[in-house]
């Protein structure tokens, strides 16, 4: 079944005032409900694709459609690369903000908040200050901030970058746990092989220097509770190097 | 800290004025070269009404130029924050006024000036408004830049922003501010004091100092310096009590 376009990206070009020129000619689809990693070096000009996607930054050339219905405010959630929390502030209230920001009050929205808690495991959580919280726990605070708005499209920036590795595989499988449950469109700016391989359904992997689309790779992991040491995940992950080899300048 | 860390700054102080004492009367020194702490005490007890009467003005003087100060300082900072030429425009004159002696351009001000208290105020402000302005504005420009994104998206007004985001982001660096433009506010009056004393106008704990040392009576000179001494530590420590009781109801809310 050939899903809806959420986003299309003609030619778009984006050179900063300094000359610098992040990323050329990048052209793309991005359909609904796809989970899709950016996977490239640093300075591929990942993360300002992601800036430029999220209304962010401008193009300097080039074109971003929403073929269907322009992003209202709380339309696109983002997740950076650190939490990102008001250290004054509660979780429950870190999470309450985007809808804060749309003029609800808290009573009506109560529920709401602590779904998106409950949803990436913090229920119990809701009045701790992010200083009293881990460095993984934070990070869910900061993914249950940008799911409570509902958003049609979730970007996130390299979310798990700075997590050891236990709470990093943890928070990857709770992520695709939530992306199989609700559907969404996600993009992930990513500069790890295997994280790619295990979230995404599709990679798009960037060369650098200028930022380029290089490759535009279909996931072969199919569905199974041990992903991630499946055959095909394998497969995938060696793919992968393969294709970013072939990129990379030697 | 334990019971006797506690008491440990109270015990040394009374010790020193015990030995300050001792040697006083050990040495038969005269009352107008160094009195002792008993004679400071029995000065100030005897001129009671007088020395707090100065006590008052100076704390008007000072209270009143931290309010000035505050809201000052506050104003210029928030336009500092929200245009790039406001900060153009003020920040080299925010450090030309911090960087010139009161004391210079005191006497100036007090003939500019025609309303005593007002002067005092103006000489007090500009030495205190300084640590409130960069202080707070460093607060509002150091608000994390991903906040401020996420705001963005969320369709956030400038209202919602300043308000949920770069004014509780910059309070803890605002209250540090206060707490030295407090004390300098004293410090600033005391220095306007001085200059209006020796110009015959009578007000405040200075004037005091300065007639005291006319007339040589040093232990009144001490009391008044004593009194001086004692309400910057009180400033002190009641601005760290409100920026305390300030950041624990931003934290609760």
């Amino acid at each position: 079944m050939p899903a809806r376009d959420m986003i299309e990206l003609k030619g778009v070009s984006k050179k900063f005032p300094n000359g610098t020129v992040a990323l050329e000619n990048i052209s793309a689809r991005i359909a609904a409900g796809e989970f899709v990693a950016l996977l490239g070096p640093s300075g591929c000009g990942k993360s300002t694709l992601l800036r430029l996607l999220a209304g962010l930054e401008e193009p300097s050339a080039g074109e971003i459609e929403w073929p269907g219905e322009a992003p209202k405010p709380g339309d696109i959630g983002f997740v950076f690369q650190d939490a990102t929390l008001m250290p004054w502030a509660s979780a429950a209230e870190n999470v309450f903000l985007p809808l804060r920001l749309r003029g609800k009050n808290r009573g009506e929205v109560r529920n709401a908040v602590q779904t998106a808690l409950q949803q990436v495991g913090l229920g119990e959580f809701a009045e701790a200050k992010p200083a009293s919280l881990s460095g993984g726990m934070r990070m869910r605070v900061s993914i249950a901030r940008a799911l409570v708005s509902e958003p049609k499209l979730l970007l996130m920036d390299e979310p798990f970058a700075a997590l050891d590795e236990f709470t990093r595989f943890k928070l990857q499988s709770d992520l695709r746990a939530v992306w199989q449950r609700t559907g969404k469109t996600i993009v992930f700016v990513t500069h790890s092989i295997y994280e790619a391989a295990y979230l995404a359904t599709r990679v798009l992997v960037m060369s650098p220097r200028p930022g380029r689309v290089a490759a535009d790779v279909a996931s072969i992991v199919g569905e199974s509770a041990e992903r991630r040491v499946a055959a095909d995940y394998t497969a995938f992950v060696k793919q992968l190097t393969e294709t970013l080899k072939g990129v990379m300048p030697a | 800290m334990s019971w006797i860390e506690r008491m440990a700054p109270f015990a040394f102080g009374v010790l020193g004025l015990g030995l300050w004492q001792l040697a006083v009367w050990g040495l038969a020194v005269p009352v107008y070269v160094l009195p002792g702490p008993v004679a400071i005490v029995n000065a100030y007890i005897s001129d009671f009404d007088v020395l707090n009467a100065a006590l008052v003005s100076t704390l008007t003087v000072t209270f009143a130029a931290l309010l000035v100060s505050t809201v000052l300082g506050v104003a210029l900072a928030l336009a500092m924050a929200a245009s790039n030429l406001a900060r153009a425009a003020i920040q080299p004159w925010a450090v030309i006024l911090q960087v010139t002696p009161v004391v210079a351009i005191a006497p100036l001000i007090i003939i500019w000036v025609n309303q005593p208290f007002m002067a005092l105020v103006v000489c007090a402000t500009i030495v205190a408004f300084f640590p409130v302005l960069s202080n707070t504005a460093a607060g509002l420009a150091a608000t994390p830049h991903d906040l401020l994104d996420l705001f963005k998206l969320n369709g956030a007004s400038r209202w919602q922003t300043l308000m949920l985001l770069r004014l509780p982001a910059a309070l803890p660096y605002f209250l540090a501010g206060l707490r030295i433009s407090g004390t300098l506010a004293l410090v600033g009056a005391v220095v306007a004091e001085f200059v209006a004393g020796s110009g015959g106008f009578a007000s405040g704990l200075a004037y005091r100092i300065l007639e005291a040392g006319y007339r040589l009576e040093i232990p009144r000179m001490f009391a008044a310096l004593v009194l001086l001494a004692l309400a910057g530590m009180a400033i002190y420590g009641a601005l760290g009590l409100f920026a305390h009781m300030l950041l624990r109801r931003r934290d609760a809310a």
